[in-house]
């Protein structure tokens, strides 16, 4: 088995299993029935990429092993996702904030990984741009509605802000699948896209009237499994099923 | 209760090129822009669209049915506007 | 305008529905007639959104990534659905948020089988199969309703929810062919879901305030009773199908009758449920309340920054 691509391909569907999941969880609870729908849009975009992603890698993998088994039958430091995503839907704001950080950087990604000498990888980049370039500017409209709203809605958009910066900069840490991959022009190499991404996010902040956060001290672990406490509970209801009932077919 | 609610929109969708803007039905948002991305969520779910327009409800200026004789009835008997009203002979075809 | 006048517009409006015209939002309609349908088409509404808290509840821990897509997708219809009848509902001259403001404070009713707890995954199948069954039942009719956009709005709910009770039977068809633990799981929930799905369907007509009115304006085509037959006839052999049991030692096909015969509904369990002593009634309302009262910032801050925007724009063009 090609260990590296099956374990690059793990690290960019986690980030979306994780995200969807927790934008699923709003589901019957978002401020008005619109924004309910529009976020459950975002969730099954995400899910769908998930499916892609992984059914790839389990015909990679060459096993019995089905896209379930990878979504849902690793164990907690076997999750390769960023920090960013795992945060919780402490308010609105949390949400918009994560979704809008974790977006930008989205769809930079995808950009490049459209040009991936791996056909498999650069078809799914092509078709998932699409959702996330609407994800991106659904987040950064929401990010500007809530910054340059009320007084009240700016404040908790600042500190949602401030509270997610700090998982940021692991967006653009590489593991050594990812250099792996890098060399043989498979993978996207995202060192190269934080300036970008750093500009664009600046740029949208402003605009919303909020302040640039200026801590410089960045959480990271989440790509190599060192997670923050959120995700145990977030994988408890996730795999809750699989591991009640094992081996069988729903 | 907030302050002020979201207005109302009515949201007309092309399903495709070639087709008119139909009317779809209405939501609420509290922009155009929103307006805009609310209806692709909730009315283009299942691919029924290539194009929307959003207008606030309360641009919409509708007759009033109580005037529906004097604006329609008279229409109804101009029976000259359509072909059906000229006889033709049998053996004239396509006109 | 006379008592005279007044019955004469009723008289022209009652053989205007009797013709199978359709009254849209600006014709004259007799003030019962608005009322009922603001009723009516409102309890429609707030079921589809309560009805979203029992299913949104499995959406973490469905067992498949191709289940856990399915039920989201289907909660999100029923946000839709509840979208499209509130709006249909505004077209009467209220407002959503006087809607909302009637559910919160329990002067509306929605479908009292929403008060009811989704305790395993099976209460995903049952409810898609039973409870949207039970419901297209009843919303097929109304396609043909009087009012033009109650109408309209149900052509649009009962063709995106035909995947709904497909959705829901495949689940429990699974389950059913499954191991024993899983088939278990299906006929338990069948136990628990089936008599609530068939009280769904409204008291005995013998108990019916409304139908007789509501029959003369299409909202209603069957009486509850007639309903409820046409539902048992067509779900018992969906059940024997996959091998479960309805829950009814007293049912039996009716030769005669051309239709099963079934138990007694305890009907004091509806009831209760209705008077809001079901086992989740306060648990949903607050959810519900929950949800818009957080909202509020977040729909108050989209309000003040489209009015900068608006404002901005405005300076641009002096």
């Amino acid at each position: 088995m090609k260990e590296n691509l099956y374990n690059y391909i793990l690290g960019i569907a986690d980030n979306s299993l994780i995200l969807g999941q927790r934008i699923g969880e709003l589901c019957g609870h978002g401020p008005s029935l619109e924004t309910d729908i529009a976020c459950t849009n975002i969730s099954l975009d995400l899910l769908g990429q998930v499916r892609s992603y992984f059914q790839y890698a389990a015909k990679i993998a060459g096993d019995e092993r089905t896209e379930d088994d990878i979504a849902m039958l690793r164990k907690e430091r076997d999750y390769k996702n960023v920090l960013l995503v795992e945060q919780p839907n402490s308010n609105f704001a949390y949400t918009i904030g994560r979704q809008f950080l974790f977006d930008v950087y989205h769809l930079t990604f995808l950009a490049e990984l459209q040009k991936s000498t791996d056909l498999t990888l650069s078809a799914i980049a092509n078709k998932c741009i699409k959702e996330v370039s609407y994800h991106e500017r659904f987040s950064s409209d929401w990010v500007k509605r809530l910054g340059d709203g009320t007084v009240e809605s700016k404040e908790k958009m600042q500190e949602a802000i401030n509270d997610l910066w700090t998982y940021t900069d692991e967006l653009f840490h590489q593991t050594k699948a990812d250099k792996a991959m890098v060399l043989e022009s498979v993978g996207v190499d995202v060192t190269k896209l934080k300036g970008d991404y750093y500009k664009r996010v600046k740029d949208l902040l402003e605009e919303a009237t909020l302040k640039i956060p200026e801590s410089k001290w960045f959480q990271k672990g989440g790509k190599e499994g060192v997670h923050t406490e959120h995700l145990g509970y977030l994988l408890s209801d996730l795999q809750y099923m699989q591991r009640t009932y094992p081996n069988m077919e729903w | 209760m907030s302050k002020k609610n979201w207005p109302l929109w009515e949201i007309f969708v092309r399903s495709k090129n070639g087709l008119e803007h139909r009317h779809f039905g209405s939501l609420h948002a509290a922009d155009a822009e929103m307006a805009l991305e609310n209806a692709r969520d909730v009315y283009t779910r299942r691919n029924e669209g290539v194009s929307i327009w959003v207008t606030e409800s309360k641009h919409i200026t509708a007759s009033n049915p109580k005037n529906n004789g004097e604006l329609f009835e008279p229409a109804q008997d101009k029976v000259y506007r359509h072909p059906t009203f000229y006889d033709l002979p049998d053996e004239v075809k396509h006109m | 305008m006379s008592k005279e006048q007044l019955k004469n517009l009723e008289t022209q409006f009652e053989a205007r529905i009797a013709r199978d015209e359709k009254i849209e939002p600006k014709d004259w309609m007799p003030e019962k007639y608005r009322k009922t349908h603001i009723r009516q088409m409102s309890q429609h509404a707030h079921s589809e959104i309560v009805g979203m808290l029992p299913e949104s509840n499995w959406i973490t821990r469905a067992p498949s990534l191709r289940r856990k897509v399915a039920l989201l997708a289907k909660v999100q219809d029923e946000a839709g659905h509840g979208l499209y009848l509130y709006s249909a509902t505004e077209t009467l001259g209220i407002s959503r948020e006087e809607l909302y403001n009637q559910l919160h404070t329990g002067a509306a009713k929605y479908s009292s089988i929403f008060n009811y707890p989704t305790v395993t995954w099976a209460d995903m199948g049952a409810i898609g199969w039973l409870v949207d069954g039970a419901a297209i039942i009843n919303q097929v009719p109304l396609c043909n309703t009087s009012y033009g956009p109650y109408a309209r709005a149900m052509v649009r709910v009962c063709k995106e929810e035909s995947f709904h009770q497909r959705q829901g039977y495949e689940i429990m068809m699974k389950l059913a062919n499954g191991t024993m633990e899983q088939k278990d799981l299906a006929q338990d929930a069948l136990n628990r879901w089936w008599w609530p799905s068939l009280m769904m369907l409204g008291p005995t007509d013998a108990e019916s305030i409304h139908t007789e009115q509501s029959m003369k304006w299409k909202l209603k085509r069957k009486s509850n009773d007639d309903l409820r037959q046409q539902f048992i006839d067509q779900t018992v052999p969906q059940a024997e199908l996959i091998g479960l049991t309805i829950p009814d030692p007293d049912l039996k096909w009716n030769d005669e009758r051309g239709s099963y015969d079934y138990g007694e509904i305890d009907w004091e369990e509806f009831w209760q449920v209705v008077k809001g002593n079901g086992p989740c009634n306060r648990e949903r309302m607050k959810a519900r309340v929950g949800a818009w009262e957080e909202g509020e910032w977040v729909r108050d801050a989209a309000m003040a920054h489209a009015e900068k925007k608006q404002e901005r724009k405005q300076k641009q063009v002096v």
